[in-house]
């Protein structure tokens, strides 16, 4: 009896975290930076309600993507597919990354390469002696 | 000047022309990917006759416009002088999509306002809406002889897309 009961209670649990994963992957396009899951709206109401009945339907979580795709096209998947047109969003940070690095590393070797101060003459040297020793420099005047 | 100063003003440049495009561009508008499908199919009750029914199937061979309204919709007020206009026109057959609205309370609101609707049919619980892709009341479809759809207007009409766009769009396809 108790093993009985048990088992639509699973399924349920199962179907309901199903339907939550998916609502989570969901944009709402009433309020547009809301997944259906987070939305209140009554557009999203109605899809998450279409979500439950559709597993109630046995359809496969890939199934119920393509059918909200085909209503509201890509823009209601909260993590846009890779695409052609959609190439640059995906890599474009990665590439700016590589940009960065690269610039940096080429002003770093430019640094490097820059030739050192040349080496200071002998009275350049006792001048500098007499700086650092206090009497600053009173034979310049 | 170093021509190594350029690069950043170029960049800046760049993203300047970017932003501004964006500007014009608005948000809400997500192209449909029905434009150039078949019509989703649907057999609703008439709003005024609910024993009757009405769907795409039986529009074959005109060109027609279906526009998605409700009484609760503040909106669908804006644009419906220019239904009731286009529709003293007679150019082509107007069907309202009564969407998500109470029965009683969508025949008072076209009392009120005039109905320009050829016909109206009840969407009730907005499965027909969600079949359609509709997610902002009023949105307008401009459907084909073949049962295609050609364009949608999300949000009101305007005077401005009503002649630029759905008015030539519409003798076009008449024509064909």
């Amino acid at each position: 009896m108790l093993a009985a009961d048990a088992v639509p209670t699973e399924k349920d649990a199962v179907a309901a975290s199903r339907a939550v994963k998916l609502s989570e992957k969901l944009r709402c396009l009433v309020c547009q930076n809301q997944t259906i899951a987070d939305s209140n709206a009554e557009l999203a109401q109605d899809l998450r309600r279409q979500i439950h009945e559709q597993i109630a339907a046995g359809r496969s979580d890939d199934e119920i993507v393509a059918y909200m795709v085909a209503r509201y096209g890509d823009f209601v998947l909260y993590q846009p597919p890779v695409k052609s047109t959609t190439v640059l969003l995906w890599a474009g940070p990665a590439l700016l990354v590589v940009v960065g690095f690269a610039g940096l590393i080429h002003l770093v070797r430019a640094r490097r390469a820059e030739p050192e101060a040349p080496p200071l003459t002998a009275e350049e040297r006792d001048r500098a002696a007499r700086l650092l020793a206090g009497d600053g420099g009173k034979d310049l005047a | 000047m170093s021509k190594k100063l350029l690069i950043p003003l170029g960049v800046f440049i760049v993203l300047c022309a970017f932003l501004l495009v964006g500007l014009w561009r608005d948000p809400r508008e997500v192209p449909s990917p029905l434009i150039g499908k078949p019509a989703p199919a649907f057999t609703l009750a008439q709003l005024h006759e609910p024993s009757k029914t009405l769907g795409p199937a039986d529009l074959k061979g005109q060109v027609w416009l279906l526009n998605v309204w409700a009484s609760w919709c503040v909106s669908c007020r804006e644009e419906h002088p220019l239904l009731v206009g286009l529709a003293k026109a007679k150019l082509v057959p107007i069907v309202g999509l009564d969407y998500k609205d109470e029965t009683a309370a969508g025949k008072r609101w076209l009392a009120q306002h005039g109905d320009p609707y050829t016909v109206s049919v009840v969407d009730r619980d907005g499965r027909v809406g969600i079949d359609w892709g509709v997610y902002g009341v009023p949105e307008t479809f401009v459907v084909d002889k073949t049962g295609t759809i050609r364009y949608k207007q999300i949000g009101p009409l305007t005077a401005e897309a009503l002649e630029q766009k759905i008015l030539p769009l519409i003798r076009e396809l008449q024509k064909s």
